[in-house]
């Protein structure tokens, strides 16, 4: 692994020592147990993951994975290398808030009548953005994506209403300074170049990507 | 598709004979590629396969039948210590996989290289707790450089490649590949083996950057009061030579963490001694004076750096790692030169000054004269009529001239035999570091012997780890190995009374232990020994048991209440170190 992405100092005012929210950001192989490996890093030291997201990259059998987590950090940077010291891991990043774009969804399920005699509710989802992905007789699924105050937000408000259920999915983020996954890892591949790269059949199928 | 296309190439150019063989046989046909000598092991339902196989393959491959798989795993460790080689384990599925974790987690924190292959139900059989099913994969992830399982004869080739590859390159460490049963029997198209030299994902060491080692060099040439501290990283990184010369051109003090001790002679004259919470007081003491400290393949255990707040606040530290996540993770660096110190040490010792540091060296030579004033004497020539451990390690030492291989247990006798053991050359101390296991010793001085069969092998241990691992006696008998044990009988669990005598008011709280009469425990497994607790007796005892062609058993009874000093007590400063 590459260390010295992760030495450099982020630019923030917050005093040190102090928490914040960070995302982390982790390359993996299609491993089966990847994810259990990663996740004990944080279990070991009694530290909780606030959500997690793990889905495929750009790249056929890379996955990417994002760990949202609040706290110091000297603490994230030894929690990144550590991740990173996993060997099917390629590549861990971190970010502030502010490094990223990111977006959570949100869906909520509410009583169809309610929809239909109160316009006041259909006025509220408009004004929140949200979009119907299915209407039944007995209920109405609606979906927003934004920023975690705002979907805490629109609960409070559908709440009186009757909000039947509600669900919120993990935080996707892209990060603002990156040129893609593809320069990072031919920069990856051109400072440490392997020496060979015929083996693996099994485990690593989709080595072309990497090898070019 | 460009991977496809070489390995087409690869195979027109050398063709290589297809042959329909068992996932057992490919697995032991393998072994032998990778010029694994020794196998330590013990057969069970789900492993039978690949032992049936074992049996055409005994000219080939030595298997070592252990009483019980902890045994195994850690002889395979004592094997890996003294050889340099990947040690190889068998277990069975269940209760002999589980039986590993302990070796596995002190693999884990010694960095040691290990290849454990585990036996698994018949993968149709996964998930439904069957006969002897554990989830060893998910078990063993956090004792683990890496694990796999293997469901299909087919994967295993390019997965012990892998795991071949990953236990002995970058940090080495223990692989576990758990394999079912069905993968064991299948037949599959054996192309013949290709060891594994490269994983995408991985990188055994960091780029090494040029810039950070002229930095160091600058800080090292500026220094007035250098320290080197070194680890097992350079017995791993197998710079010891280069190591020596970095020192010797710089005229750099250096002192050793437990697992670093016979990297470097012990009667060097650089060599200041051992750090940490019983090392010598000499390197603790200044580790709190220096104005550079540059640790070589280390990791500051809390052991070694007592309370870290007041530990080396004056110093610049240098930190040489080949494991990114060692850098920063205990002690701020002020320059991480990341790298093999194979590489980075002689471009180090390039970049410094030759230089004279006599009146910063004859410090630690005063503080040594101190601690042998107020502590080592004492202990070398006890006032009382009962034996103490130092004497007997002492007397140890002038009868190998420090060439035996010493492999200790865990306790007072270990921190005795670490601190008085005198070494002449490297892969001579085997110890449990990291993990402090008791119980090590006794197996991990089998392994030691099949890694380095023309030395002598003398096991240091205490009369409570003894009675941990005391089954392997059945395999020294069986195999007959030529190991020489010596118990350091003190009739309690020593450390751990210290540690109440000192801490908790002497309130021996089930630390005082019984043990059967070992010498008749030895002889009901056929290994000669003796019995002895009088000074006069006590060097004709050793040299009769070094003598002793075979194994042999010598039992000391050692005072009962001495304690280990010096001693840094848990949350004081290494500058805080006691004496007495």
């Amino acid at each position: 692994m590459n260390p010295q992405s992760t030495i450099f100092i982020k630019g923030n005012s917050l005093p040190p020592g102090s928490k914040q929210e960070y995302n982390i950001t982790v390359y993996t192989e299609n491993q089966i147990g990847i994810i259990n490996r990663i996740t004990i890093i944080f279990s070991r030291r009694k530290i909780n993951i606030q959500n997690l997201n793990s889905s495929p990259s750009e790249v056929p059998g890379i996955h990417r994975l994002n760990i949202v987590l609040e706290e110091t950090e000297e603490v994230i940077k030894k929690l990144v290398r550590q991740i990173e010291k996993q060997v099917d891991v390629l590549k861990v990043y971190y970010h502030t808030n502010d490094e990223i774009i990111w977006q959570e969804m949100a869906l909520y399920k509410v009583p169809t009548d309610i929809i239909a005699e109160k316009v006041k509710v259909e006025r509220l989802l408009h004004q929140f953005g949200a979009r119907v992905v299915a209407i039944r007789k007995d209920f109405t699924v609606f979906e927003t994506t934004g920023h975690r105050e705002e979907t805490d937000q629109l609960i409070k408000t559908l709440e009186p209403f009757g909000l039947i259920e509600f669900v919120r999915s993990a935080r996707v983020a892209i990060f603002k300074d990156s040129e893609g996954l593809y320069k990072k890892v031919k920069e990856f591949e051109k400072q440490q170049p392997s020496e060979e790269v015929v083996e693996n059949e099994y485990l690593d199928r989709q080595s072309e990507v990497f090898t070019m | 598709m460009e991977t496809v296309q070489v390995s087409e190439k690869e195979s027109a150019a050398k063709p290589k004979p297809v042959r329909k063989v068992s996932g057992s046989v490919a697995l032991l046909e393998i072994l032998i590629a990778e010029k694994t000598k020794t196998i330590f092991g013990y057969p069970g339902g789900a492993i039978m396969p690949i032992y049936d196989a074992l049996f055409d393959y005994k000219e080939k491959l030595n298997h070592v039948l252990v009483r019980h798989e902890q045994g195994s795993i850690h002889a395979a460790q004592g094997f890996a210590r003294t050889s340099g080689e990947v040690g190889v384990v068998f277990a069975t599925s269940g209760p002999g996989a589980t039986n590993l974790i302990t070796g596995l987690a002190d693999a884990m924190i010694d960095s040691t290289p290990l290849v454990c292959i585990t036996g698994q139900v018949f993968a149709h059989l996964l998930g439904t707790d069957a006969f002897q099913e554990t989830d060893v994969v998910n078990i063993t992830i956090p004792v683990t450089k890496w694990n796999f399982q293997i469901t299909e004869a087919a994967e295993i080739p390019a997965t012990l490649a892998k795991a071949f590859f990953l236990a002995k390159s970058g940090r080495p460490g223990p692989v576990l590949i758990d394999i079912t049963k069905n993968a064991q029997l299948e037949l599959f198209d054996f192309n013949g083996y290709t060891p594994c030299t490269h994983v995408r994902s991985y990188r055994p060491s960091p780029t090494i950057r040029k810039e950070y080692i002229s930095e160091a060099a600058k800080l090292i040439n500026e220094a007035t009061k250098p320290l080197v501290i070194f680890g097992q990283g350079v017995i791993l990184g197998e710079a010891e030579k280069e190591f020596r010369a970095f020192i010797e051109k710089g005229n750099l003090p250096a002192a050793a963490t437990i697992l670093g001790l016979s990297a470097l002679p012990s009667n060097h004259p650089l060599f200041t001694g051992m750090l940490g919470m019983h090392g010598n007081y000499g390197p603790n003491v200044l580790t709190n004076e220096c104005d550079v400290l540059i640790a070589v393949g280390m990791r500051f255990d809390d052991r070694v750096t007592g309370r870290l707040d007041k530990y080396a606040k004056q110093a610049k530290i240098i930190h040489l790692d080949i494991d990114p996540s060692e850098i920063d993770k205990n002690v701020k660096t002020t320059v991480a030169v990341w790298g093999d110190c194979k590489q980075t040490l002689p471009m180090l010792t390039q970049e410094i000054n030759s230089k004279n540091n006599d009146l910063w060296l004859s410090q630690f030579k005063s503080y040594e004269e101190k601690e042998f004033e107020l502590c080592i004497s004492k202990e070398f020539n006890p006032s009382s009529d009962l034996l103490s451990m130092a004497e007997v390690i002492n007397l140890l030492n002038e009868l190998t001239e420090g060439n035996a291989v010493i492999v200790s247990d865990v306790g007072q006798h270990q921190m005795v035999a670490c601190r008085y053991a005198q070494f002449t050359q490297t892969r001579s101390n085997v110890t449990s570091g990291g993990l402090g296991t008791m119980g090590f010793a006794l197996p991990a001085a089998i392994g030691a012997k099949y890694g380095a069969p023309e030395r002598t092998v003398v096991a240091v241990i205490g009369d409570g780890g003894f009675q941990m691992t005391l089954q392997e006696l059945g395999t020294i008998m069986q195999n007959n190995i030529n190991i020489k044990i010596i118990i350091l009988n003190n009739e309690f669990l020593g450390m751990v009374r210290q540690w109440q005598d000192l801490f908790n008011d002497k309130r021996y709280s089930f630390t005082d232990i019984q043990s059967p009469d070992f010498v008749a425990l030895a002889a009901s497994y056929r290994i000669a020994g003796e019995k002895v607790a009088k000074r006069n007796e006590l060097k004709n005892a050793l040299q009769r048991m070094l003598n002793f062609e075979g194994s042999f058993l010598l039992e000391v009874k050692v005072s009962k209440e001495q304690n280990v000093f010096p001693m840094v007590p848990q949350g004081c400063s290494v500058s805080e170190i006691r004496l007495y």
